[in-house]
């Protein structure tokens, strides 16, 4: 790569960019500008609807629906893109532009084996000719994405591969042709945390190495500052402020952006930590004194899973796990899929069997209640789930939603029903006239608002959050952590809060419990475990949260 | 918009004071997909069409002596076989001397009566069979599953063919309408049982469980409402489908009796003067043909109004 | 795959054997002598009689009468018609000429069907698209006895571009009439199918990245939309095999052609109930074949299928 450092590889001018709709045109970019440098990673950072991806995707012409470039002008290499041919851009595509997109189950086709996918990029981009020469470079791409026995993957399908593979082929071919250019469309979002890291190191130095200018989509401002040198941040289609990694972090200036740094859960972790070291930790003999509320002894779940017509293999999804939670406080089971946290959280809540061990709710044991003792102790525990857009009757209105717990268990009447209805309401911030009116009609921030009023309806002792925040975005996470935090504290409420996001055990809870493939790895209170991790994993998973390698005080690698 | 963003560290103009997070809009008429789809399908001129012809048909299926006072059957007289137009008789003649026009009017009554009680048999058994097997699966499933497998293995009509051949003493409109309706089930069946397989896995579901609903309840309140819509466009499209299986069956001599005024029998017995008089059977013809586009289309536009995805076919 | 194969023969057996079983059981079971409703407003003979009850096992109970008739069928033995000839005999001169005008059906239907259906799709929303689907729509409401008549009428008799009735002479070429009313029946659903299915795919994220990599659009609608999508069209042709059935049975008598579908309409015209029922379970042993070859055409389709993780 021989261009100086002085002339900008992609320059974006005064992008706009606007869809079609029944009512006409809405602009959704309004003028975006950015350069990019050679060997350089620029991020762009910002929530959903902010734009970022839709200035990615205008840069490869790649606009979904009606999208279309109303105005502006996006150069690489000096080389006009807007305005080119699709047969000209299809130059571009692939040859000066890689592009790797996000989610790596929907973006292979089933169909077709990967290797197939790989060798119509690399015979697309005229890289190789000759079925032989195809097939070695196939392998040989496959191998710098970091993909073990490259040869025999090829004839596999996409389904056979995990996420991470699947997204290492999808680096794979974005990078196949060396392409000046790298967009990388929030690569690691839908992976594990672990897994993310690893993708992202090698992501690193594959781009080192090459020389490829890298444009980092992400919603982590953590993640942008660690992988990016600048950092663009973009709300509602424009740029609020721009500049180095560290200058943003350390010296946030626009509003917007003193919030994100404020509130990501990445940074804010590092950040707490640092203050709590500094004030001294929490220990577990500091909370010993306090009674527990939910108590689990050796709690252990297997499935049978079907193998074939008539074989059936069993599966211990959860094995052996026992914890306290002490009243008042906040556990956080947090491990990544299939660590059997939603099990754990379900058989406490009594929607599934225990297959063996015992939960006890202030020292009664739960499954030797009745039918109506089973009833009345629902009273006391409910849950939060984590689809804001599937936990609520899309057929019933917000006031039945929330009232529907009371019309179950009897209490009150019509009026005082709706009075409480009301109430609720209010605690959690919401404007009265929601009560007539739909769930499709909310934000996915205020559906879980309504979902947290339905399980303070009648006035429970324990919560339970299942990963009640993971699908929110940063600004909107942080508003319902705090009104989380302030209901406990009014309340005081326990919560049982599950959660694959070790930021946020950092922002939100007192003790931890890691689990990983349904055994607990380690547990203790948040200080403890974040200052002096014991077990491998632990370690591991503090490691892979974004932006743990810049000093910000507190951890650092 | 511009700035020059190759400066250090560029910041955008603040506009105003605090950055409002999530504010919540409310807009101005509450909406649920019931209340959207019909807001939708209200627009459409399609619909309209559909609705005024479905009222029509269902008029002369109700009070045939609205649309015309020539008796269909008892007035026939061979001299005007097969004759054309006169006053009094706009579409003619059938074979057999009777008017084309009273006939057609008074076929609407079977063709509608049987595709009605088909439908309404064919849809309750149907979501009954569908909603368990989906609700509960395990071995209910299974068998129901099975047993709903046996019944699609069979073609409908060729299953009613079997059936009145064999009850060749009992031809009248319910006997008809259950051979038509106790086999088309399977196909609403599995519709439904797909439907209720998808919401069981909804988050709400588990939640009115772990409110303290019981099972069944939470079945009947939130399960079925949810899995109704596509219920609705089958039941819509099973209606069309059942007229045109009764005028299938009465064509191929296996309906109501030959002497039922049927639009099926009409054309059936038009067929021998076919090349001398098509219009007795194109007239009948243009009757069903029209009942069953208005139902088709109406079944199009409930499924285009209840599912998003379809509204993105458009 | 081989599992699957196993798991979808191992389901065929049960449903074969309920279909049977129904369908006996409709005609057997019911009160009233069987035979009797068989002969519809016929008298047979007190010979005929005898012989058929004993060829049923009418004297037996239920359960054995079903057993006898379903190792005859797995023997090969379907059992006579009204008139004395043997299915099986039966069968062997009317199969072919229904297996021709099947074969050209669905050539027909599924040729019109994916491409119509696939540049619907491309130009959805504009005349093409609007055109195309209220024809299929028209297609969808005409009964097919309808179409045919309609056909016969205007194509053979007025414009006299075909003949109207085959006959004897019932090869290739002669079938092009029934052939074409058989597949323009079935070929609107198919389209429509094909049409959803198309679209759907085109807004799959995997398209998108298709392009990402530098494809043309001349690869990337063959290779990744249209492969995707002819999924489903081929499982739904399994059930839009029994609209064939039934479409077959009434073209064949409407064009006077010497099949299978000819002769179940024959018998059902003049009511001889034993052949129509002996002619249904044909039908249905076909339906449930055809049905089993697509689940395994699906399963070579789909590798999500073929390579179980």
């Amino acid at each position: 790569m021989s261009a100086s450092t002085d002339t900008p590889l992609l320059r974006i001018r005064d992008l706009k960019v606007a869809f079609d709709t029944q009512k006409g045109s809405r602009e959704v970019l309004h003028g975006i500008n950015l350069e990019l440098y050679p060997g350089e990673t620029l991020a762009i950072v910002g929530e959903s609807g902010s734009g970022k991806s839709t200035t990615a995707s205008a840069i490869v012409n790649l606009l979904p629906g009606t999208g279309h470039v109303t105005a502006g002008s996006i150069t690489l290499d000096g080389q006009e893109l807007t305005g080119l041919t699709e047969g000209q851009m299809e130059k571009i595509r692939g040859r000066e532009i890689g592009y790797v997109p996000q989610d790596p189950m929907s973006n292979l086709n089933p169909v077709w084996s990967i290797g197939f996918q790989v060798k119509e990029a690399i015979r697309a981009n005229g890289l190789a000719t000759g079925r032989k020469e195809i097939e070695a470079r196939a392998v040989e791409v496959l191998q710098q994405a970091g993909l073990a026995d490259a040869s025999k993957r090829l004839h596999q399908y996409p389904h056979q591969f995990s996420g991470g593979m699947r997204q290492r082929a999808l680096i794979g071919i974005g990078l196949a042709a060396d392409p000046k250019l790298l967009i990388a469309d929030e690569p690691t979002s839908a992976l594990d945390v672990t897994v993310q890291r690893v993708i992202l190191d090698h992501l690193a130095s594959l781009t080192k190495e090459k020389g490829t200018s890298v444009l980092l989509i992400t919603h982590d401002l953590g993640l942008a500052a660690e992988r990016a040198e600048k950092i663009i941040v973009m709300q509602n289609g424009e740029i609020v402020e721009a500049g180095p990694s560290r200058e943003i972090l350390e010296n946030p200036l626009h509003p917007y952006t003193k919030k994100l740094v404020a509130a990501a859960p990445s940074i804010a972790s590092q950040r707490i930590q640092a203050v709590h070291e500094r004030q001294g930790i929490e220990t577990s003999e500091d909370i010993a004194g306090i009674p527990p509320t939910v108590s689990v002894r050796d709690l252990t779940k297997d499935y049978k899973i079907r193998q074939g017509q008539f074989r059936s293999i069993p599966f211990r999804a959860v094995d052996a796990v026992s914890f306290d939670i002490p009243k008042g406080k906040t556990l956080a089971l947090v491990g990544e899929s299939g660590s059997g946290k939603s099990t754990v959280a379900k058989m406490v809540l009594k929607l599934e069997d225990v297959t063996s061990g015992s939960i006890a709710i202030d020292g009664v044991d739960i499954s030797s209640l009745s039918g109506r003792e089973t009833l009345a102790l629902r009273r006391r525990m409910q849950p939060v789930f984590q689809d804001p857009y599937g936990s609520m009757d899309p057929l019933r209105n917000i006031g039945n939603t929330i009232s529907e717990p009371l019309d179950i268990h009897g209490v009150g009447d019509k009026g005082s029903r709706q009075e409480r209805v009301l109430e609720l309401l209010d605690q959690v911030s919401l404007p009265r006239e929601l009560a007539t009116r739909y769930p499709n009609e909310l934000s996915g921030g205020q559906r879980q608002r309504v979902a947290i009023a339905r399980a303070l309806a009648l006035k429970p002792d324990i919560v339970v959050l299942d990963e009640a925040v993971s699908a929110l975005d940063v600004l909107v996470q942080d508003q319902i952590l705090k009104l989380l935090a302030e209901l406990q504290s009014e309340l005081d409420l326990t919560y049982l809060f599950i959660t694959h996001d070790l930021a946020v055990v950092r922002v939100a809870a007192d003790l931890v419990c890691v689990m990983e493939k349904g055994k607990l790895v380690e547990q203790g209170t948040v200080d403890e475990i974040f200052a002096n991790p014991q077990q491998e994993y632990t370690e591991r998973l503090l490691q892979a949260i974004p932006g743990v390698s810049i000093a910000l005080g507190g951890r650092s690698a | 918009m511009s700035g020059d963003t190759s400066a250090t560290h560029y910041v955008a103009p603040i506009k105003d004071g605090t950055i409002a997070v999530d504010v919540v809009k409310i807009a101005e008429k509450p909406s649920n997909l019931w209340r959207d789809a019909w807001a939708d399908m209200r627009r459409r001129p399609m619909f309209w069409i559909s609705m005024v012809i479905v009222l029509v048909v269902l008029l002369m299926a109700l009070w045939p002596t609205l649309f015309t006072q020539t008796p269909p059957n008892s007035n026939c007289q061979l001299s005007d076989s097969n004759g054309g137009p006169a006053a009094g008789h706009p579409l003619g003649f059938t074979f057999q001397g009777c008017d084309i026009y009273a006939r057609t009017v008074w076929g609407a009554r079977t063709s509608v009566s049987v595709g009605l009680i088909a439908t309404i048999i064919g849809s309750v058994i149907g979501l009954i069979m569908g909603a368990l097997a989906g609700f509960y699966g395990g071995w209910l499933d299974g068998l129901l599953s099975r047993v709903g497998d046996i019944f699609f293995s069979i073609p409908y009509i060729l299953a009613a063919v079997v059936v009145m051949s064999v009850f060749a003493q009992f031809r009248n409109v319910f006997t008809l309408a259950f051979a038509i309706g106790g086999f088309a089930w399977a196909s609403t069946a599995r519709v439904v049982r797909a439907e209720v397989l998808r919401v069981r896995q909804a988050d709400f579901v588990m939640a009115s469980r772990a409110l303290g609903k019981s099972r069944f309840g939470t079945l009947i309140a939130h399960v079925i409402p949810n899995a109704i819509a596509p219920l609705l466009v089958v039941t819509t499209l099973s209606l069309a489908a059942a007229i045109v299986a009764e005028a299938t069956l009465s064509f191929l001599g296996v309906g109501l009796g030959s002497d039922t005024m049927s639009w099926g029998n009409d054309i059936s017995q038009a067929q021998q003067s076919l090349r001398v008089a098509p219009m007795a059977l194109i007239y009948p013809s243009i009757a069903l043909t029209i009942t069953v586009l208005a139902f088709i289309m109406l079944g199009e536009l409930v499924r285009d109004a209840l599912d998003p995805r379809a509204r993105a076919r458009r | 795959m081989v599992g699957y194969i196993l798991k979808r023969l191992l389901q065929v057996i049960p449903v074969f054997i309920g279909a049977t079983l129904l369908i006996y059981f409709l005609v057997f079971a019911m009160p009233g002598d069987p035979i009797a409703a068989l002969f519809g407003d016929k008298q047979p003979s007190k010979q005929l009689h005898d012989a058929l009850v004993a060829q049923y096992h009418l004297d037996q109970p239920f359960i054995v009468q079903y057993w006898y008739y379903l190792t005859g069928i797995f023997r090969g033995d379907m059992g006579t018609t009204f008139s004395g000839r043997s299915v099986n005999d039966v069968l062997a001169a009317t199969l072919p000429v229904t297996g021709r005008l099947a074969v050209m059906a669905i050539g027909i239907e599924f040729t019109l069907a994916i491409i119509i259906g696939t540049f619907s799709a491309l130009r959805k929303g504009k005349i093409f698209d609007n055109t195309m689907l209220v024809i299929s729509l028209i297609f969808i409401s005409l009964p097919i006895f309808v179409i045919a008549f309609l056909a016969q009428y205007f194509l053979a008799v007025k414009l006299q571009w075909f003949s109207p009735t085959v006959g004897a002479t019932n090869d290739w070429g002669d079938m092009w009439l029934p052939a074409i009313v058989l597949g323009l029946s079935l070929y609107a659903v198919s389209m429509r199918l094909m049409r959803g299915s198309v679209i759907d795919t085109l807004n799959q994220d995997w398209v998108r990245t298709a392009y990402s990599k530098g494809l043309p659009r001349r690869r990337v609608i063959p290779v990744h939309v249209l492969r995707n999508s002819l999924i489903p069209v081929i499982t739904n042709s399994a059930t839009n095999f029994g609209v064939l059935l039934v479409g077959a049975t009434v073209t064949e008598g409407i064009f006077n052609i010497p099949g299978v579908g000819n002769t179940l309409f024959q018998a059902i015209r003049q009511h001889e109930g034993s052949t129509v029922v002996s002619f249904v379970t044909v039908f249905v042993i076909i339906y449930v074949l055809v049905n089993l070859v697509v689940d395994m055409l699906y399963g070579l389709l789909d590798p999500r299928i073929r390579y179980v993780r």
